[in-house]
């Protein structure tokens, strides 16, 4: 592989300032590659950003929890130094229920569960956290590919049943049984406590467009259990200052290892000389020139819009366009007047991970409804009141709420212009059932549809992990077959978001992984 | 087809608009269906129809050939990122010969590409291809629909198939060079006419509306006087276009969008067909595969045999020596040639027996009278095509 091109100052472009395109950009300006990053928004951060919806009200605009990112991801980009802090770790997960107390679940600790089922959860927590360690180490590379003779991809296969079969004979048969069931049935094996499977079914189904009864939701919630358990003692976290800041640290890591960063220059699209991607023209018709690209958008965007199907084999293209994209998660935030009181929680965990997922089947009728383009009158949430841990986020003794709300359709009867309305209504007419008089308190609210989160984040689809997670779109096929292991059948041009391997959530595993592999690709030339 | 026919699966083989008076003179009542269309095979002997496409004029019906009608702004940019070779060196008024490759350069299909217009466009392929036609627009501006009910065709080849449309009042007709199509008028019926064909000889396909057809016909066949105008069925045709080296799908390869078994799929590199492939033009579907496939050079190709005797070697398994040890290939169409007085066949050999030059032994058996016996012929690898008479180029056609 050549160096920079002729005429071209920077050996590699970033496309996006997201996390993944930042963490890539930071790892490689560390090896010494001249690095610049391109974002479209005046800010850093792509959807993992904090705006002020309300004046004097700010928010994380999609995930508002840190609790996936790798330890050692932190420590090798000291995003301490770069001003990361935490307002508040260890969250408890609280599932709310309108007939009892609620439950408080955490890593090693319930309260409010009967027997068995109290006991069966911390064996079966203990269990399905060993699962996710063992496919954790696949997220850290990356995937081996099938049919080749390539020494890496056989020790990779290798290296996966290894981790697989160290986990002894029992619990082997265990994983390979379950690795591809759903979530409910999984479930229904282990308790019977309604409360505890719908929160715990939440996990596997949150940002996917899966129902708890669909298939390959175990291996989502093996997914998530990984990452989390690769991302230290700190458990559920809280930034200080939202998500936004900690993309600002890792721009400021970025940054301090001589990546340069420009905000407010969208690009319009990928330049290509001598079937190479050579650099991109940005929408105000600057041209860049690099010795490679690396997009941290969508592989839609970034192949079929930014790149363009006249550069691509037809079969590859239509791959791409089949890619299952539809974002099925919604934000809602809520600027409120004085803190929220959700019934029967102890003071101490009205800042939790609070749930509204009371049963499985609570769950799976709320998917239902979004199949035929509709939402279910019993919406489930994920809510956190972040302004209890960190007040500046709102005015004094103010607060906002920030919920997901899995399972709004893309698009909707009428449209979303005309039913936003209609929808906010339905979501507080849930939130009252658990927190009565919220609506009171309610000064200003925001509801970011999948229609939204597309055309704010430059996502096409709004889904949050940039495609769905799913076993014919993951790891070794992730995002198609043809763009795997982070390069594309574009020379010169490579994937780092959350298309390629791992996926999505704020984890940054893919792009480390694309500047290791862009790295690997120049020592080995 | 409209709504309310009958489920596809119902329908007995669609007859074209010449099928009553090629039935009328098929004296043996020989069809065979093709793409969905009952077609003639013979009319009367196979003998007597390739000596008439060597020496006067035949009409063979070519209307069960899909046609597509490409248009829109993108039309030149999704044809040129489609087929290998360059779309822009066809102009309006010209037609190409083009092949497509799906994303690992194997071959799809073959076909002729018509420019009609700036940004208008007919594809015609031996098979239905809209799905990956469709599949192939995703990203273009462009409008692709089959228009082959929509268009009755009729190819008219041979020596005399030039004064044939002199006769019929095509005027200007000799001045219409190879692949160049114009548009002319025989009384009161519009013709578009190409100057191609399947045979390699001197010829024209007519391109017209359906309604026009069996006028036409009788027209042709009227105007054919002492010219001596005979229809020919799909099997004259096949030795022909053996002579003529051209390749037929299903016989000389298999669309690599039908192949169950691996590496049963063929390049055109494969298949002879490099000097359609143009490297310098832009990506196309298949172009990296097919640059490492010619980095490597190509495993096989397909040749032209002559072989030793006068028993065509049909489906004969070719081998390095006459012993029959090393298998070095098979043949895939063979004819005995009449005209050029030669045993021919088109073979796929691999590396290194594809050589110009390079001696082959065709395991041939022969049924003589319910008696199998088996002949080892020596075959030599020789240029295409076997036949290629100067009158099949010669502007304005000698009139024979």
């Amino acid at each position: 592989m050549s160096a920079a091109a002729p005429g071209s100052s920077y050996d590699v472009l970033v496309i996006g300032a997201g996390h993944n395109g930042l963490v890539c950009a930071a790892y490689l300006a560390r090896a010494g590659r001249k690095v610049l990053v391109l974002e479209a928004s005046s800010g850093v951060g792509g959807a993992a950003v904090t705006h002020e919806f309300v004046p004097g009200f700010r928010v994380s605009s999609c995930a508002h929890l840190l609790h996936l990112m790798p330890e050692w991801l932190g420590r090798e980009l000291s995003l301490d130094r770069h001003g990361l802090e935490f307002a508040a770790t260890q969250l408890p997960t609280v599932a709310l229920s309108q007939e009892r107390p609620p439950l408080i679940l955490s890593a090693g600790a319930q309260s409010g569960l009967p027997e068995p089922d109290g006991s069966a959860y911390l064996e079966y927590r203990a269990t399905m956290a060993r699962f996710g360690a063992t496919l954790q180490p696949l997220f850290e590379r990356a995937p081996p590919r099938l049919g080749t003779n390539a020494l890496a991809d056989r020790a990779g296969l290798l290296r996966l049943g290894w981790q697989i079969r160290r986990l002894g004979r029992p619990r082997m048969r265990e994983l390979l049984r379950i690795g591809a069931m759903n979530v409910y049935d999984l479930l229904q094996e282990h308790f019977s406590d309604a409360g505890l499977q719908g929160a715990l079914a939440f996990d596997a189904v949150l940002g996917t467009n899966f129902g708890p009864r669909s298939p390959g939701t175990v291996l989502t919630l093996l997914c998530r259990l990984a990452a989390q358990g690769a991302s230290g003692a700190g458990g559920l976290r809280l930034p200080r200052g939202g998500l936004g800041a900690f993309s600002v640290a890792l721009a400021g890591a970025a940054g301090a290892a001589g990546a340069a960063i420009r905000t407010s220059a969208p690009v319009e699209r990928i330049l290509v000389k001598n079937d190479r991607a050579c650099g991109v023209q940005l929408r105000s018709g600057e041209q860049i020139g690099a010795g490679c690209v690396v997009s941290s958008a969508d592989p839609k965007n970034t192949l079929l819009g930014l790149l363009g199907a006249e550069h691509l084999d037809a079969g590859f293209v239509r791959r791409v366009h089949h890619l299952r994209s539809r974002g099925l998660a919604a934000k809602l935030h809520l600027a409120l007047k004085g803190p929220p009181r959700f019934t029967d929680v102890p003071a101490a965990h009205q800042g939790g991970r609070l749930l509204i997922a009371p049963s499985m089947d609570y769950l799976e009728r709320a998917y239902n409804s979004t199949k035929y383009g509709e939402y279910s009158a019993a919406p489930p949430m994920e809510i956190v009141v972040p302004s209890l841990h960190d007040p500046a986020l709102a005015p004094l003794g103010a607060h906002v709420l920030s919920a997901i709300v899995p399972y709004l359709p893309y698009q909707i009867g009428g449209g979303w212009d005309n039913g936003r309305q209609r929808c906010i209504g339905t979501l507080m007419a849930t939130l009252e059932q658990y927190a009565p008089g919220i609506s009171g308190l309610v000064e200003g609210a925001e509801l970011l549809t999948p229609q939204d989160i597309e055309q704010r984040f430059h996502i096409r689809g709004g889904h949050w992990h940039h495609g769905e997670l799913a076993f014919d779109q993951f790891f070794m096929v992730r995002p198609v077959p043809g763009a795997t292991q982070y390069s594309t059948p574009m020379a010169g041009l490579y994937l780092c978001g959350a298309g390629a391997h791992p996926g999505g959530g704020v984890m940054g595993y893919a792009g480390r992984n694309a500047a290791r592999r862009i790295l690997g690709l120049r020592a080995a030339a | 087809m409209s709504a309310n026919s009958p489920p596809f699966f119902q329908q007995p083989l669609l007859k074209t608009p010449f099928h009553e008076r090629a039935r009328a003179l098929c004296q043996v009542d020989s069809f065979v269906p093709w793409a969905g269309y009952t077609t003639v095979d013979v009319f009367t002997t196979v003998e007597q129809e390739y000596f008439a496409i060597r020496n006067s004029a035949t009409l063979y019906d070519l209307t069960p050939m899909v046609k597509y009608r490409i248009s829109g702004p993108d039309a030149l940019r999704y044809l040129n990122r489609l087929v290998t070779r360059d779309i822009a060196k066809i102009k309006p008024g010209r037609v190409g010969y083009c092949v497509w490759c799906d994303d690992a350069g194997h071959l799809i299909d073959d076909g002729t590409v018509f420019c009609l217009a700036e940004s208008e466009y007919r594809l015609c392929t031996a098979e239905r291809q809209l799905d990956w036609l469709l599949d192939s627009a995703l990203g273009f501006v462009v409008q692709i629909e089959e228009v082959t009910e929509d268009i009755a065709a009729l190819a008219l080849q041979g020596p005399t198939s030039c004064a044939v449309l002199k006769r019929l009042g095509l005027s200007g007709i000799e001045r219409l060079r190879p692949f160049e199509t114009g548009h002319f008028q025989s009384g009161p019926h519009a013709l578009l006419v190409s100057r191609t064909g399947f045979t390699g000889d001197l010829g024209y396909e007519l391109w017209m509306d359906p309604a026009s057809a069996e006028t036409l016909w009788d027209a042709l066949m009227a105007a054919g006087g002492t010219r001596g105008v005979r229809p020919i069925g799909s099997q004259a045709l096949n030795m022909v276009r053996i002579e003529a080296g051209f390749l037929l799908p299903n016989l000389d390869f298999v669309s690599a969008g039908r192949t169950l078994r691996t590496g049963r799929d063929r390049s055109p590199l494969e298949l002879g067909l490099a000097w359609l492939v143009d490297f310098g033009k832009g990506h196309f579907t298949g172009r990296r595969a097919l640059l490492l496939e010619q980095r490597r050079g190509p495993a096989r190709q397909l040749v032209g045999l002559d072989v030793e005797g006068n028993k065509p070697a049909h489906h004969a398994l070719l081998y390095a020596e006459r012993a029959g040890q090393h298998e070095v290939g098979s043949v895939m169409s063979a004819t005995w040639s009449p005209t050029c007085k030669r045993n021919i066949a088109l073979a796929m050999l691999t590396a290194p027996h594809f050589r110009t030059g390079s001696t082959v032994w065709a395991d041939i058996y022969l049924n003589r009278e319910l008696v199998w016996e088996r002949r080892m012929a020596r075959a030599l690898v020789v240029e295409r095509p076997f036949y290629a008479p100067e009158r099949r180029r010669a502007t304005p056609p000698a009139d024979f």
